[in-house]
């Protein structure tokens, strides 16, 4: 069986909880709802609201540098420090924080395999305690934008067919049957995919317990797809979180070479007047 | 404090396969809804028991989902 092409990506909970008293190791749970964190969490774990934290609330658009390095500085990150990843959502705002965490060049950070749904179903300790106050230095890199994709670039590679999509929403979304998932707010105008793109969900690189598929598996997955990496490869989904999923797989686990996380995704595409959209599977 | 009395499974809710996880921790249960496809979690609810929990847990989904608009495909 092959191995993944960055093991060393990937920590099990096993590991996390072997390491606990590890002091060049920050935990961190990324939530969309901070109500999980509060509910209970890994101990000395710090929280992150993906929406408010690692995001501009303004303008739409990752943190600013300077607010990047506050964040890490503020959860008792320095510039050596390994981060470990999990959150809610299956890790799909974890995927979105270690995706910035890239961006914005921080060497060791990993991803708890399996998220917070494993830890609470392999009935792990969690803890309302506040995680310990954190005070580092942190120097942030120049955003290293060779891992984003922005509109005008998505837009030429679909009209030169320069690019590999991956729409990793749902057949119903990626079909135009709904404009959301079931229960979120519609936030396009339209729906269906961007053409060319090859729909392939998320969780299809997930085991039943949230830890990733095999190296082999994911390589017949997204091969089979007709997504080999020849060309540039663009994930996107709905606002660009479980393609920050994708993008993981894809560049850390298959190793593909050149692959981006489109985070404008559906809702900047879905409502763009005049550009092309496909309906239908 | 370790979570206990863990279950998942997976229903029907308002037309859309649902998935509910619910488990003690403490004196409390815990219950969050999501939607199975694409797995986001669309409602979180506590209670004294596991049912009350699951039940206040399912109204929440249940009022979201109802809001989920369906748009005819011609294939």
């Amino acid at each position: 069986m092959a191995d993944y092409a960055h093991p060393e990506m990937l920590v099990s909970t096993d590991w996390v909880v072997e390491h606990a008293g590890d002091e060049s190791i920050r935990v961190v749970e990324v939530d969309v709802d901070t109500s999980a964190y509060d509910e209970g969490h890994i101990a000395n774990a710090v929280g992150w609201a993906w929406n408010t934290q690692l995001c501009d609330t303004v303008q739409r658009d990752i943190i600013p540098k300077e607010d990047f390095e506050k964040l890490m500085a503020s959860s008792g990150i320095g510039n050596d420090t390994t981060v470990i990843l999990y959150g809610d959502n299956n890790n799909w705002f974890a995927a979105w924080a270690l995706w910035q965490l890239k961006i914005y060049g921080h060497r060791d950070v990993r991803l708890m395999n399996g998220g917070r749904k494993k830890w609470i179903a392999e009935g792990r300790d969690l803890t309302t305690d506040a995680a310990p106050p954190g005070s580092a230095s942190y120097t942030a890199s120049d955003a290293d934008t060779s891992i984003r994709s922005f509109l005008p670039e998505v837009y030429g590679a679909v009209g030169a067919g320069s690019a590999e999509l991956v729409d990793v929403r749902s057949p119903d979304e990626f079909s135009g049957k709904i404009l959301s998932p079931p229960g979120l707010p519609e936030t396009c105008q339209r729906g269906g995919h961007i053409p060319g793109a090859k729909n392939i969900p998320w969780a299809k690189a997930c085991n039943e317990d949230g830890t990733f598929k095999s190296a082999d598996e994911l390589k017949a997955l997204y091969e089979g797809a007709g997504i080999t990496g020849t060309k540039p490869v663009v994930a996107y989904c709905r606002i660009g979180e479980r393609s920050s999923h994708s993008w993981f797989v894809l560049k850390y686990l298959l190793g593909l070479g050149g692959v981006t996380n489109y985070d404008g995704s559906w809702t900047e595409w879905g409502n763009l007047v005049g550009v092309p959209v496909v309906r239908g599977a | 404090m370790k979570p206990e009395d863990h279950s998942e499974r997976t229903l029907e809710l308002a037309g859309w396969p649902v998935r509910v996880i619910s488990y003690k921790l403490g004196d409390t249960y815990h219950a969050t809804a999501d939607n199975v496809s694409p797995g986001a979690n669309i409602a979180r609810a506590r209670g004294a028991t596991k049912e009350e929990a699951e039940q206040s847990v399912l109204a929440k989904a249940a009022e979201r989902l109802a809001t989920t608009r369906v748009v005819p495909i011609d294939d």
